[in-house]
């Protein structure tokens, strides 16, 4: 009974349950490097330290927290400890369809919640270089403007799919792209197939709603 | 440690009341078409307005007044379409305003139909409420124009369990010539709800709040008011709604109020005293915390609270893997990024609105689930707070 419909995997309930590596005490943590995104009034915040191991270039711990729900919980909880032991450059590049994997799938309309560790782990590494002097090694996502007439760009569009968005009607809802000219559709239309895909496998699960 | 089940979401839905379940069961057999003249379909046809008359009484209409939709939802869409009705095909009166006044807090299936009517032309406004989640009737008052064919206002909120005071803001309405339309789904069988004494024109309920089954609901229609059916066909329910009727469902509804009108009096009671227990107790036990509703001016067992720094969804799961089950408005629980837009209306910071979880109590539910709750609910929150970048605990 329990298990009908329920909407996670027993990988994801174990981190939900025992979460690990929680940050408790960010002062005795003293990390080499620190990360937060997201935003409390959006929902979903999080903030990731690491500890380095200069000579070898290695995460030797992480640690994070979060205001966020289950899926930002377990997915985080996941990561860190996925990204132990791993050299920087290769923890920079952990997916969220990697951490998803690991964590045998999550619902699909969680799914953008659980991108928020990766993020996090991101800017902490960035930090980290920054801290360090490595200014050279901080990496930007370098963002495109796909509609000139609203500046919206590629990253935002993302974020729209990540958020809900499934259609181009939702994107526009979301985004305002492609609502003047609408000389950028068929660019819009194509990035919003390339980023369902690059998140997301299963078809649309209804949103719940309170009633 | 042996696992307790308390079902604390009573406004999602509710467990159906025994005696409805042997209704139903009897219901089963005669499967006549209410329509049909013969003793089959007569048969099915007494059933039918009994629970008519049931249904009627119980909400102090005549049974010629009332008649069986699908949900609340199909209640509600159907009085919400009457709007901008002129089409001659309809026997009815016709309604030619072309404005729709309601509020920010109700149920999506009111909040979209009003979307999708001012996509046809029609102007909607909607009423803020205040922290406690009631209408602020001078805005009322200021936005009914002679243009106003339709107000509607929900009596209970599903949410924050906040009741209106409809005999008011149906006197501010008819004093200013339009129609009244409220949405009871949540009031009717948990408060008494009387529509002559209300005043209201048109008023909407549901079976499966009330310990019916799902997929059947009522609509009360003042004599003469204005109408239009959104389903059209047939000539059941006198031509108001097409369709075979759902004897069983119908029968189940009828059963579900007479219960009621049994049980409602001394339950309200006993629930509104487990809500004081449980509220104390809450905030006793945990600090910075707020409760979302009208104090008193409420559905007895509806209590909406909202606790900083923890979010919505990851509440509900400790709770549901404790055995406790209870809703949230948080956005991470319904798949868009903005919370409650009910919570929002109160004027709490969306931060907190993403806290908040509604805790809704029935006719099943025993001092011992709130003694219950009290004992895990601390915790959970404790831990969650543990975890959260965004709760700093104030000395
Ligand atoms: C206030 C309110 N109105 C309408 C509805 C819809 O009723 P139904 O589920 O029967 O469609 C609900 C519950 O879902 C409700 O809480
Ligand atoms: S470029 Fe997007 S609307 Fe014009």
């Amino acid at each position: 009974m329990d298990k009908v419909n329920w909407a996670y995997t027993d990988t994801v309930l174990e981190h939900f349950m025992h979460p690990k590596n929680i940050l408790t005490d960010e002062d005795a943590f003293q990390p080499d490097g620190r990360g937060m995104t997201g935003n409390v009034k959006c929902g979903d915040q999080m903030v990731v330290a690491i500890k380095v191991d200069r000579e070898k270039g290695i995460i030797t711990d992480c640690r994070w927290k979060t205001f966020g729900c289950a899926s930002a919980i377990a997915s985080t909880s996941v990561l860190s400890e996925m990204v132990k032991g791993m050299k920087l450059d290769d923890a920079y590049r952990v997916s969220p369809k990697e951490i998803n994997k690991e964590l045998g799938g999550l619902p699909e309309h969680k799914i953008h919640c659980s991108v928020l560790g990766d993020k996090a782990l991101r800017a902490a590494i960035n930090d980290y270089y920054e801290r360090s002097g490595m200014q050279e090694k901080v990496r930007r996502e370098e963002a495109r403007v796909v509609c000139n007439c609203m500046n919206v760009t590629d990253h935002e569009i993302e974020e729209a799919v990540l958020e809900g968005a499934r259609t181009f009607y939702e994107l526009q809802e979301k985004t305002k792209v492609s609502t003047v000219c609408g000389e950028c559709k068929e660019d819009v239309e194509r990035l919003l197939e390339y980023y369902k895909s690059k998140h997301f496998c299963s078809t649309d699960t209804p949103r719940p709603i309170l009633t | 440690m042996e696992k307790r089940k308390v079902y604390f979401d009573n406004n999602a839905t509710t467990p159906m009341h025994p005696e409805v379940k042997k209704a139903i069961t009897n219901a089963l057999d005669v499967f006549g078409n209410p329509s049909s003249l013969h003793a089959y379909g007569r048969h099915a046809r007494m059933l039918v307005e009994g629970a008519r008359e049931s249904v009627a009484s119980f909400i102090g209409a005549r049974p010629d007044e009332l008649l069986f939709v699908g949900s609340g939802s199909e209640g509600n869409n159907t009085i919400l379409s009457i709007l901008n009705s002129q089409c001659r095909m309809c026997e009815y009166n016709t309604c030619s305003g072309k404005e729709l006044v309601t509020t920010r807090i109700e149920h999506p299936c009111v909040l979209e139909t009003s979307k999708c009517l001012a996509e046809r032309g029609v102007r909607v406004t909607y009423l803020d409420v205040d922290k406690d989640g009631k209408v602020d009737l001078d805005q009322l008052k200021g936005s009914i124009s002679p243009r106003t064919g339709l107000v509607s206002i929900m009596m209970a909120n599903n949410e924050i369990g906040t009741i209106q005071d409809v005999r008011a803001i149906s006197r501010i309405v008819h004093e200013r010539g339009a129609l009244l339309h409220t949405d009871a789904v949540q009031a009717v069988g948990k408060v008494p709800v009387d529509v002559t004494d209300l005043g209201v024109d048109f008023l909407t309920l549901s079976a499966h709040k009330i310990y019916g089954p799902k997929g059947i609901g009522a609509v009360y229609v003042r004599k003469n008011a204005p109408f239009c059916p959104l389903i059209r066909g047939g000539h059941q329910e006198r031509g108001r709604r097409a369709g075979t009727e759902n004897t069983i469902g119908i029968v189940a509804l009828g059963k579900a109020v007479e219960l009621r009108s049994v049980e409602m009096a001394d339950e309200e009671k006993r629930l509104r005293r487990m809500k004081e227990t449980l509220r104390k107790g809450i905030a006793e036990k945990i600090p910075d915390i707020h409760f979302v509703g009208h104090p008193t001016d409420s559905l007895p067992g509806t209590l909406n609270v909202s606790f900083e720094g923890a979010e919505g969804e990851a509440i509900l799961l400790y709770l549901d893997l404790a055995g406790i089950a209870v809703s949230t408005g948080s956005a991470c629980a319904s798949g868009s990024l903005d919370p409650s837009h009910v919570i929002l209306a109160t004027g709490l910071p969306v931060e907190c609105a993403h806290g908040s979880i509604r805790i809704s109590m029935g006719r099943e539910n025993t001092f011992d689930d709130v003694d219950y709750m009290l004992s895990v609910l601390p915790d959970v929150i404790a831990r969650i707070r543990g975890m959260s970048s965004a709760y700093a605990r104030r000395q």
